[in-house]
């Protein structure tokens, strides 16, 4: 079971993530909510590529062929993270403009489609 | 549907994607029992075909490069996204608010004490280095671009903290950090263009590899990641300008 946890974490912080993106009454709740779920894929994708007694995938100070962990993964959420900082910025920028046009942040209440 | 029945489906359907996730994982390796190959073969291999002792970055600008690419857009994208949403609307402006209420907040800024200031040239000094020395030693230590680029981009950030707002908007204005934005992304995808020119794949590493270690090793992982860096600076500069624009308009037209 224990050996299992980073998949049982991943799993639990996605359906948060996903149960506050249904339930939010904010939009910017929303945004955050979304950003949760996304953290998600950093835990499954760490849990995936660690290695047990393996060290960080940096040859500068210890020779080639020591155990280390994957850094294919790492490379995946090294980008991630950044992209996902500005991804999060055109949300809220999107939220700011729906606050703009239809007076409100709460989802329930942007039902009509305006033009 | 109510907002309980959406609930209700919900909490239904999270159970079903629970149970699916929890099937395919069966027979996943558990935690620190590593089986994926490729990770193990890069690591062997890395250092002697790239010259780059940080692996993860001889990945992310290399083997995984077309990859990055597409990942840089998308971040050039966003930035492009947040810019249209906030562009300058002159019908609206010149409705409620004009532009001397923006100048009389700006003009209203406390004075700056002369510790807050002395200490925030520091703070900026400190952070321009720290942030170039990370973006140019990607390829040897962790760092690189991504890294650097946000740490550079946040020192502007230190000069409006401390109160200094025009000295903070002359930074941001300036063209340059529009040049690096659209440099950055432009020179990525030249570089990878340039391969074709040598008779070589999109993104192969033309560039001579140099010692394994020195600052100007591994071809173009460094360039690359020096490009990203600027992109990052300027994307993250441009963001900050925007959003903090949008404050004091959403100030001036308040008041």
């Amino acid at each position: 079971m224990l050996n299992y946890l980073t998949y049982i974490v991943a799993a639990w912080i996605f359906l948060w993530g996903l149960y506050g993106i249904v339930t939010s009454k904010n939009l910017v709740h929303q945004v955050v909510c979304a950003a949760v779920l996304q953290t998600s894929t950093y835990v499954l994708l760490l849990g995936i590529g660690f290695k047990v007694g393996g060290t960080a995938p940096i040859f500068a100070d210890i020779p080639v062929g020591t155990s280390v962990v994957d850094p294919l993964v790492q490379a995946l959420m090294l980008t991630d993270i950044v992209v996902e900082a500005t991804v999060m910025a055109l949300l809220l920028s999107m939220v700011v403009k729906s606050n703009e046009v239809a007076g409100t942040v709460d989802p329930e209440e942007l039902r009509v489609l305006t033009g | 549907m109510s907002s309980r029945a959406r609930t209700i489906f919900f909490l239904i359907s999270a159970a079903g994607l629970a149970a699916v996730f929890a099937w395919g994982f069966r027979d996943a390796p558990p935690l620190g029992d590593y089986r994926g190959p490729y990770g193990n073969v890069v690591t062997q291999v890395a250092v002697y075909e790239r010259h780059a002792t940080d692996v993860v970055n001889a990945i992310n600008y290399d083997y995984r490069g077309f990859d990055t690419l597409g990942e840089e857009f998308i971040f050039f994208a966003s930035v492009l996204g947040v810019l249209l949403l906030f562009r300058p609307q002159k019908e609206k402006e010149n409705e409620g608010k004009n532009d001397s209420k923006e100048q009389e907040h700006l003009e209203e800024e406390l004075p700056v004490s002369d510790t807050l200031r002395v200490s925030m040239q520091l703070m900026v000094v400190i952070m321009i280095v720290f942030g170039v020395y990370i973006a140019a030693h990607g390829q040897l230590t962790p760092g690189g671009g991504f890294q650097g680029g946000v740490i550079l981009a946040s020192a502007p950030l230190v000069v409006y903290l401390s109160g200094n707002a025009e000295t903070f908007e002359r930074i941001v204005s300036s063209p340059l950090i529009k040049l690096a934005e659209s440099g950055g992304a432009a020179g990525y995808a030249i570089v990878g263009a340039a391969a074709l020119f040598f008779g070589a794949h999109f993104l192969t590493n033309i560039i001579p590899l140099g010692m394994t270690g020195d600052l100007f090793s591994s071809g173009t992982i460094a360039v690359i990641s020096a490009l990203v860096g600027l992109e990052v600076t300027g994307g993250f500069v441009l963001l900050m300008k925007t959003y903090l624009q949008e404050i004091i308009v959403a100030h001036g037209g308040k008041k």
